[in-house]
Parts: structure tokens; sequence; C-alpha cells
């Protein structure tokens, strides 16, 4: 059954280089066809290890299917789907060529069973995205995706000398739970980490992603952070730091995605916050508190997905996507107005949405542990997301004041894709147990009991009537433009003024041991230049003095000796004959 | 052309979605009193405690977050110069 089925992640890959070669609707159904037939594969295998390839006796593992990983599986391919439909029309295959081989990627590091094949994929999958972020062609999105595909570089980078460490200690590539214990699992977690986007790693992720375009940031949005929680679920559940680093990660980014002017980045932080609610879960380790980090990565890569897409709607048709440059846009865009609410719902936990039934988890998990203070942050940033996620993207992008401009709603392919994403927010609300049934270990857990709805509802509503109140009076720090320090100001400003230190400093350094240098090598050069030249005329000089020469005479001599030697213009015989009578006067001496 | 939506533009009816909203706030409130509490720790014996919290993290939210900008926010070319 499974050996004439081609593993997803190659189906992809392949699949991806052929789209350049054609052309009007058989290039669309073509792409929409690759996830279809990957679905297909996935429904179709068995759980263990398979696709299993010897290679420099090393075992290669590109399919461990078990229920942890078929859920990703099924996610990314559900949302390459969508981001090929909404992206169906955009007439660059650059862009089409690196999504598909992007998702395909993420599927292999999602099925690998192996350090090897995993770090291969993880590779292609920062390079592939790399273009995602350029595929703008401005000058603000290539700087940006040159300093993404730097960070992750580096990422990779100690994800290898993990690897490398691991295998060394271990003598297996395979891989599973690991355990922040030794230099090497501790080297793995900053890699995997670092595409988490876990502060305060994760500077690279607003600085990239909103740079763009408006159909490349909906990959973008889904594959690398989730797949990084995957791998952590997968390799370092219950480990203590990551409670702390999701507590930090859900309270931060907030104050930023308050700020912040540019919808997109808005979404980038509040996508850091998203992360740090399932950090928060595989950090408290139980049953459930993991149950509830997969089922929120799977709600969340939706609704964070049909949120980017409303984005990307609002800036393919005006052009524009600041607080200060948009709103009033319900007036003519109704449907993605409507689809870009029911995400917001969903990121804001409403009960009836879907983040209602997975972020619930991994709150429930935290008061099953008595986490006291953790539960406090928890909630507070539930009604922050409220807050900026669900109120101000929704408020400043479709109402808030009219700006003018008149848009229409999108082309068909991406209002069916946010229509879809939008369904599948509201489906996975009402009827959770599907959903739970995919989950890793058995779901005994209710979330719409009368208390849970009730107090999460009092939580959103009185977070809501806060800002209505803050708008009303004049309170609410105003749209500005402008940008936010965070800490890629390290590598950006610091990384600036450190190559103003290097270059001063080091090539002063430089510059002197050039001139010392250059002084005693002159000094040599000429010594030797003008020692043959110093011999020959002691010899001649000699010579010429038994010979008879004086006066005027021998002064011509040795001058046009001396210049000859010098300028190199004496004929080779008379080198010759000066060497040798020189060898001669010596014999004739000794 | 097909007409667009213009139904905030009128003030009446921002009020009347404003009375709605205060409305569902005072509900909420209320319905606390006809469920089964199920208290996750012990603060949550208090009624309303999910509102009062809701509203001060909005608040509190918003007042830290303009000190931030005060530390953090720069023009939009910070990073050409």
């Amino acid at each position: 059954m499974t050996s004439n089925m081609i593993p997803p992640a190659i189906i992809f890959i392949l699949a991806a280089f052929l789209i350049p070669f054609l052309k009007g609707k058989t290039k669309s159904i073509y792409m929409l066809l690759i996830p279809v037939a990957t679905f297909y594969v996935l429904v179709n295998i068995p759980y263990g290890n398979i696709w299993t390839y010897e290679f420099w006796g090393y075992n290669l593992i590109l399919g461990r299917i078990d229920k942890l990983s078929m859920i990703f599986g099924y996610i990314f391919t559900i949302m390459a789907f969508l981001g090929i439909l909404f992206a169906l029309k955009v007439k660059d295959d650059l862009q089409h060529v690196s999504a598909i081989v992007y998702a395909g990627a993420t599927l292999g590091v999602v099925l690998a069973g192996d350090f090897l094949s995993l770090y291969l994929f993880w590779e292609i999958m920062a390079v592939s995205s790399t273009f995602l972020i350029i595929a703008s062609r401005t000058r603000a999105s290539r700087e940006a995706g040159f300093r993404y595909i730097l960070v992750h570089l580096i990422g990779g980078l100690f994800l290898l000398a993990g690897i490398v460490l691991y295998t060394q200690k271990t003598g297996t590539i395979a891989f599973d739970y690991i355990g922040l214990t030794g230099i090497e699992s501790y080297l793995i977690f900053i890699g995997i980490a670092l595409n988490a986007a876990a502060i305060p790693l994760h500077a690279w992720l607003p600085d990239a992603y909103p740079n763009g375009t408006p159909t490349s940031t909906v990959f973008l949005s889904a594959f690398t952070t989730k797949s990084a929680v995957y791998l952590l679920i997968r390799t370092f559940p219950g480990a203590d730091l990551l409670i702390w680093i999701g507590a930090f990660m859900v309270f931060v980014p907030i104050f930023y995605a308050v700020l912040e002017n540019d919808i997109r980045r808005v979404l980038a932080y509040s996508l850091l916050n998203q992360i740090g609610f399932m950090l928060v879960g595989i950090g408290i380790g139980t049953q459930l508190a993991l149950n509830g980090a997969v089922a929120h990565a799977f709600c969340h890569i939706l609704y964070k997905g049909l949120l980017f897409m409303a984005a990307g709607s609002v800036l393919q048709m005006t052009g524009k996507i600041k607080c200060t440059e948009i709103g009033g846009l319900y007036k003519t865009m109704p449907l993605t107005c409507l689809f870009c609410i029911v995400g917001a719902a969903s990121i804001s936990a409403f009960p009836l949405f879907s983040g209602f039934v997975s972020k619930s988890m991994i709150v429930t998990a935290t008061v099953n542990e008595k986490m006291v203070f953790v539960y406090l942050i928890l909630q507070f940033a539930s009604a922050g997301v409220f807050h900026h996620a669900g109120i101000k993207v929704p408020f400043f992008t479709f109402f808030g004041h009219d700006s003018g401009i008149r848009a229409k709603d999108p082309s068909w392919n991406m209002t069916l894709a946010m229509g879809i994403a939008a369904f599948a927010c509201i489906f996975i609300g009402v009827f959770p147990q599907p959903l739970y049934n995919l989950l890793p270990f058995i779901v005994d857990y209710v979330p719409y009991t009368g208390a849970h709805v009730v107090g999460q509802l009092q939580l959103l509503m009185f977070g809501a009537l806060a800002f209505a109140l803050l708008i009303l009076s004049g309170y609410y720090p105003p749209e500005i433009k402008s940008i936010n320090l965070d800490v890629d100001w390290s590598y950006r400003k610091l990384g600036r003024g450190a190559y103003i230190v290097m270059d001063r400093g080091l090539n002063l350094i430089n510059r002197v041991s050039e001139s010392v240098l250059m002084g005693v090598v002159k000094g040599v050069v000429s010594f030797f230049k003008s020692a043959a030249a110093k011999i020959a005329l002691f010899v001649s000089v000699n010579i010429w003095l038994l010979l008879g020469y004086r006066g005027k005479r021998l002064e011509i001599k040795k001058n046009r000796l001396y210049n000859d030697i010098l300028e190199g213009t004496l004929p080779i015989g008379i080198g010759a004959a000066v060497a040798i009578s020189f060898i001669l006067l010596m014999f004739i001496l000794t | 052309m097909k007409k667009e939506l213009s139904i905030f533009d009128n003030p009446k009816n921002v009020k009347k979605l404003l009375i709605i909203f205060y409305c569902s706030l005072v509900i909420l409130l209320i319905a606390e009193f006809f469920i089964h509490p199920h208290p996750a720790f012990f603060f949550e014996h208090v009624k309303g405690f999910s509102a009062v919290y809701g509203f001060f993290s909005c608040v509190m939210l918003i007042f830290l977050a303009k000190i931030l900008r005060l530390i953090v926010m720069k023009k939009e070319n910070y990073y050409d110069k």
C-alpha cells in the first residue's frame, strides 16, 4: 500500500517545479490538486515508521506516522490548499514555486523521524520562505528577507551543532523525546525555539512577515512557527523553561500589538502571543496541556491564516495596510469584513468560535496544576487578545474613521479561501468533537459549561467595555505613523554600530600594520635591489682600475653600470659576465 | 452600481448598538447567579470577578502601552538613517 505512495514532502517539492511550465486554468487546477493528492496520501497511510531509507549507514525515516504528526500533517495540507487558493491569481511563478516547496518542506519536518532529513527539510523551509518575503520586490522586503535568512541560518547552525553532538552521544539519528539535559539538548532547543519565535529569539517574525506580499504572508503565518511548535511538543514536553518563555510571550507582544500602526504587524505580534499559549501548554506537559497546545496550533493556523487573508485582501485592493491610512472599508468590502470578524472572534476565543475550544484546554491545565500566577497572566492576555486582535484589527480596518477608500471585495478565489477558513473556524467552535478525536491523547474535556461560557464572556465583554470607554473618552493611544523598537534593534542598530567600531578599530590596525609591513618590505627590497649593483660595481671598479681607467672615464662607467643594473636594462650577457668574473675573481684571490 | 453599506454613518444606529452592548453586559452579570459555579481559584468565588479582571486588564494594557510608547516609538524611517 505505502510502497507505491510518495512521501508528502516529495510530492509538494517535485510538483512545484512543474508550475512554471503550465498556463491558465490547467495551472490553477494543477496547483490545487497538489494538496488534494497529499491529503489523500495522508488519509491512507498506516501508523508506524514508513518511507525508511539507508543512507551512509544511517536510517532516514521520511514518515514517522502517529497521531501527533498526523494532525499537523492534516492542518498544514489544509492550510497549503487555502493558501494556494487564495494566491491562485497571482502572476508570479517564483511565489507559487517557493510557497509550495515551503509547504512541502514543512510537511517533511513534521513527518521526519530522524534528525538528518529533519535538518534537510528545515533548511529548505528557511530558504524557500525567504523567497516569499522578498517576493514583494521592495527595498524594505529585500532587507528584511536578508535579515530573516541570516537569523534562520544561525538558528539552523545551533540545531546542526546540537544534532551532531546528540548523534555522537546516542549513536543514532532517530529522535523522539529529548528533554533539557545536556549541552546538545540546549543547542537543539535554541534552534527549534528560534523557529517558534520564542522570546527573545522572536524579532525576525514581526520584522519579516509584514513585508511579504498580500498572499505570501498567509503561507508564512502558518508553517515555520507551528512546525517548530510541533517539534517542541515532540522533543521537549514538560520543560519548565517553556512555561516561563510562554507566559512572557503571551504578555509582552500584546503591548506592541496595541501600539502598532501596520495591521499586519499587529497580527504578527498577536501571532507571537498565540504561540505563547502553546508554549505554556507544552511546558506544563500534562496530557490535557499537550492536547491543548496541539488543538490550539490547529485552530490558530486557520484563524490566523484567515486574518492574514483579510489583511492581504485589504492590502491587495487598497494598496494600504496602516491604521492611519485605512478605515470605513465595511461599506464596500462587506464579505472581507465579515470573515475578518469571524477570524477576530476565533482568536479572541469567543464561545462558538474555534479559539474557545482549544485555548481553554491550556487555561484549564494551568488550573489543574494550581499555577495561579500563570493562570492570571493567561487570563490577562485573553482579554488583551480580544482587545487588539479581536477589536482593534476589524475596528480600525473596516470601521473607525472613514478613509474615503471605496475598494471592493477581492476576486472570487480570495473570497472563497476566506469563506472556507471562516466556516472551519465556526464549525470547530460549534462541533469540537471531530478535532478532539484527532488529538494525540484521549480527550476528557468539556468546553461548554455554564461557568466557563459566562466567565469567558464576562472577561471579553468587559474588556470590550474598556475599549469602548477609552475610545469614546479619547484616552486610547492614537494611531501614529511610527515604528516600535524590538530586540531586532540589537542587530539592526547595534549591528551597524558594531560595524562602525570594526571599521574604525580593526581597519586602523589594518592600516598601521600595512604601513609598518610595507616600510620594512620596501627597505629590504631596495637593499637587495641595490646590493647586486653594489657588488657588480665593487668587482668592476677593481677590474677597471687594473685596466688603467682613471678620473672622469671611470665615473661615467660607474654611473652607467649602476643605472643599467637598477633599471634592469643590462643585457643578460653582461650580467652573466659580471657573475662569471666575480667567480673568477674569487677563484683568483683564494 | 451596488449601493454601499452605511448603517454606522447614522449616529442613531451607533447609539442603538452601544445600548445593546451595555444590556448584554448587565445580562452577563445577572447570568452568573443562575449557573452552576465552577471556580478555578479562591478569588473566583467572588461574583463578577472575570468581568472586573477583564475590564482592568484592558485599562492596564492601554495604560502600560502608552508608557511603553514613550520608550520604543520612533519615526518610520528610523532604521534608514
